[in-house]
């Protein structure tokens, strides 16, 4: 049973002080069923994750109480990642031909502060200033730069690049190019990661009509593929967030096996992939993620960036819509955002953003705490 | 006078004259922890002993907290008399990598491989006078 993708819907990321969370959930389904053609009482079965704007399922006292099956999803910020493949898993198993997968939130100003118990730590370790996203990514890529040679200059590129893509799209958050020198001098936040580097918490909704393949030309005359969609969580020794302690052993990311096992179900390689969604959470770990998803060798992006060859005209478009820098995070939506973009870029209705060379095949990946990644591959 | 008590029980040998952090080691697989718990994480074995994890280890990676976390950052300071402080992990001789705020503040004080101690030292004082002691690392001081 293949699965397909015949409507997609976005609630701008950013600020939109006139609405709730759930407002801008409610409004991205709205989208997402106008663009498929659809109604809410056409769903069958709903996945849907807020981190801090409410359940999910409450949605439907916005929408409609039809009775469909509505389950709530949470895995951090790789929440979009599980939804869509909870959703690929229900019309896989031939149960449903018709849902819809959501997610939205709306978070408070400045750095996430994550309660120590909700993630199995004690409490000392938040109250002495160890438990943030921000410096984990940045102890994480200060060890990958020392290992791999790689430079500030490729930081600064990286965010270059997500703020131009920015720049060129419509609905980005953040909508003005940064020049290399602004980038360059910005604030240092947590060495060697600048303010310019980081994304920050946001607000926003994206959802995605998903169907049996099979009756995909009767929804759409634009359905795209989902070929696969894989979650892994951490191994013992990979280095991921909210750890009081690494181990000496060192295992590959959650990253290397969610991307490994969802190329290995689609039967296709990294070569095989003309634009792709990789989690920007900061400049560093797009850079990590570059190879951890198998696009390149560990080292070898600081070349691929001085050439420019994951900008929107390169060679491997990466986050053409500015990722996460540019569109902030919203984090039970942030996944599903990037499904949204890859999608519009295989319809070719990218615009000033538009990939060239008609692209057919596009990757997503999304990285959550405490250590896991959701990898989707769509074709058209 | 005030007392001295560990943020959190188990955390380092204190009191000591000359504490050492404290982490727990498998007794299948050998594999040690930090901090110590009853399971082991990599092969899941319910037998773990408590063991001793060093003073001394060399600086794995780094950074700088430059701003003040939120809740449930919980020290004496304001936002006014927030100083930033260094982060990272340690290789310690007991055979794990252990996250700790470190004494250098400043990027020029901080380089991967260099040397490392450990400093038991008062992080807040308590509703009734006692200080609450946590774990540091600083450079080794030269000799």
């Amino acid at each position: 049973m293949d699965v397909a993708i015949i409507g997609i819907g976005l609630h701008r990321f950013g600020r939109s002080p006139e609405m709730s969370g759930m407002q801008q959930g409610a409004s991205a389904v709205r989208a997402a069923l106008a663009d498929a053609g659809l109604s809410w009482a056409d769903m069958q079965f709903a996945y849907g994750g807020s981190q801090d704007a409410g359940n999910a399922d409450a949605l439907v006292n916005e929408l409609g109480l039809t009775g469909l099956q509505f389950t709530n999803i949470w895995n951090g910020c790789a929440t979009g990642g599980s939804s869509l493949h909870a959703a690929y898993s229900a019309i896989k198993s031939g149960e449903y031909d018709v849902g819809v997968v959501v997610g939205f939130d709306k978070h408070p100003r400045g750095a996430f502060n994550p309660k120590p118990a909700d993630w199995g730590i004690d409490e000392w370790y938040g109250e002495t200033g160890m438990m943030l996203t921000t410096q984990f990514f940045a102890l994480k890529t200060q060890r990958y730069m020392h290992e791999h040679g790689i430079t500030e200059e490729s930081l600064i590129r990286v965010s270059e690049k997500a703020f131009k893509n920015g720049s060129l799209t419509p609905t980005a958050w953040r909508q003005q190019a940064l020049s290399y020198d602004e980038i360059a001098n910005s604030a240092m936040i947590s060495d060697p990661l600048r303010k310019y580097m980081f994304c920050s918490p946001a607000e926003g909704g994206a959802a995605l009509i998903i169907c049996n393949a099979d009756k995909a030309h009767l929804y759409s005359s634009k359905p795209l593929f989902l070929k696969t969609a894989a979650v892994r969580t951490r191994h013992y020794g990979s280095f991921e967030v909210f750890a009081p302690s690494q181990a000496m052993t060192v295992a590959d990311a959650s990253t290397v096996t969610a991307s490994k096992a969802a190329f290995e179900q689609a039967g296709i390689g990294p070569e095989d992939i003309d634009v792709m969604q990789l989690q920007d959470t900061d400049s560093g770990t797009e850079i990590i993620h570059m190879a951890e998803n198998g696009f390149c060798e560990h080292g070898e992006q600081e070349k691929l960036l001085r050439e420019g060859a994951t900008g929107i005209n390169g060679s491997m478009p990466i986050n053409t819509d500015g990722g996460c820098l540019a569109n902030g995070e919203p984090v039970g939506a942030s996944g599903l955002r990037q499904v949204y973009e890859i999608c519009v870029q295989l319809r070719g209705e990218g615009g000033a953003r538009q990939v060239p060379n008609n692209p057919k095949v596009g990757y997503t990946h999304v990285y959550g705490a405490p250590g896991l990644s959701g990898v989707n591959i769509i074709s058209k | 006078m005030s007392n001295q008590l560990p943020i959190h029980e188990g955390l380092f040998t204190w009191p000591s004259t000359k504490p050492q952090l404290l982490g727990s080691r498998c007794v299948n697989c050998a594999e040690t922890a930090f901090p110590a718990q009853p399971d082991c994480r990599n092969c899941g074995s319910r037998e773990t002993n408590i063991v001793e994890l060093g003073d001394r280890g060399t600086l794995w990676t780094w950074t700088i907290q430059t701003f003040m976390p939120k809740a449930p950052y919980h020290s004496d300071e304001t936002a006014e008399t927030f100083k930033p402080y260094g982060v990272g992990y340690v290789e310690m001789p007991g055979g794990v990598r252990v996250e700790s705020r470190l004494l250098p503040s400043k990027p020029d004080e901080l380089k991967i491989g260099m040397p490392m101690q450990l400093d038991i030292i008062p992080f807040r004082t308590n509703h009734t006078g006692d200080q609450i002691m946590t774990f540091r690392f600083s450079p080794v001081a030269e000799a």
